[in-house]
């Protein structure tokens, strides 16, 4: 919570919203070392979660790689997370973390699941398991 | 170096991940709500902007540009180890709109969070879900102090369609929050079982 939110309370003058969901870039980027996804990649949904690969437990394999790289594998392994976990985790904007991912899945280090396909609702019977696993909460 | 000390023990579970959006203007309670159900503290994540207010993919000389971050709360119910929700709770504003295309992408359904304050603050999110087709569900965050309102004049003002549903709630009270999710997933089933209509465009 920002401060701004910790200080008001009820409704918020206009000229709030912007320092409370809007900042400045501060962050370097070295980590991608000013590399792009791919045009080939496709986007990575938010709650897309990564998988390691077995190859991910080789040695061998990973000379290459950022220690946030590794961090990635690593907080993936015992139990996958979805890219926004793993942006917020790490503390870094998703769209680094595309990137990231994106350069393990084409070192086949770790898969993607897709999510629900877009302009698809899910189906009936994952719904109403939704609804009977929320109201078991 | 090698990731992980030994080799794995049991296979990884994939789950399959869903989500809801909280959509609603600022202070209206969207992270108080996602707090109250999620099984983590609500976290951030953040979006590049560039100058256009796009979000970026490309990386590259973004340093050199001007860009900001947008931040998205959002938390997690693990429903079985192979069911996770997540709740992402959306900025209101017009200028963050490319956040809520991308979002809205395969999103199970939405909760407009709204104040009787400010209900004018609420049109905007309706808007866009009413015209995707996007299953949502207005929940009236109760503020102590707020004069309360019959549900029948603020369906009103807000002009909803008679089947989305209008709930009263407490955005910190993790029960109310879950009645706010059932019926929105409960929205979904509806229009899921139902053919296909075609979507004004
Ligand atoms: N009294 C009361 N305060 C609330 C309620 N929901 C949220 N708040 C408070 O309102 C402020 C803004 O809530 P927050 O969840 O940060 O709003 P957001 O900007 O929509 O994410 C915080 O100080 C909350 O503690 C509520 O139901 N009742
Ligand atoms: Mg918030």
């Amino acid at each position: 919570m920002t401060d701004a939110e910790q200080q008001d309370q009820g409704p918020h003058p206009a000229q709030h919203w912007f320092d409370d969901d809007a900042g400045p870039v501060v962050r370097p980027y070295a980590m991608t070392r000013g590399r792009t996804s791919a045009a080939t990649r496709h986007r990575l949904d938010l709650i897309a979660v990564v998988v390691p690969e077995p190859a991910a437990d080789d040695p061998g394999r990973d000379q290459t790689l950022s220690p946030e790289h590794v961090e990635i594998v690593e907080r993936c392994s015992d139990t996958p997370q979805s890219i926004a976990e793993l942006a917020a985790g790490l503390d870094l904007p998703v769209g680094v973390v595309r990137v990231l991912v994106g350069d393990l899945v084409e070192d086949e280090l770790v898969h993607v699941t897709r999510p629900v396909p877009p302009a698809e609702l899910p189906d009936v019977s994952i719904l109403r398991e939704v609804i009977n696993g929320l109201r078991a909460l | 170096m090698a990731f992980g000390r030994s080799s794995r023990k049991k296979p990884l579970v994939e789950p399959v991940t869903l989500k809801i959006l909280v959509a609603g203007g600022f202070g209206v309670g969207k992270t108080t709500l996602v707090g109250a159900v999620s099984e983590i503290r609500p976290l951030r994540t953040e979006e590049i902007l560039s100058e256009a207010g796009r979000p970026v993919d490309d990386l590259h000389g973004v340093e050199n540009k001007s860009t900001t971050t947008v931040a998205m709360d959002f938390g997690r119910i693990t429903l079985r180890d192979d069911l996770v929700l997540y709740l992402f709770g959306t900025p209101g504003q017009d200028r963050f709109w490319f956040l809520w295309d991308e979002l809205a992408q395969g999103a199970l359904g939405a909760v407009v969070l709204a104040d009787t304050r400010r209900l004018e603050e609420s049109f905007a999110a309706i808007d866009y879900f009413e015209r995707r087709g996007i299953p949502f569900t207005v929940a009236v965050n109760c503020f102590e102090g707020a004069q309360r309102f019959p549900a029948e004049s603020v369906r009103g003002a807000l002009d909803l369609d008679p089947e989305v549903e209008l709930l009263m709630c407490d955005a910190r009270d993790r029960e109310s929050v879950k009645n706010v999710l059932v019926a929105v997933v409960e929205h979904a089933l509806v229009l899921a079982d139902r053919p296909a209509a075609p979507v004004p465009t």
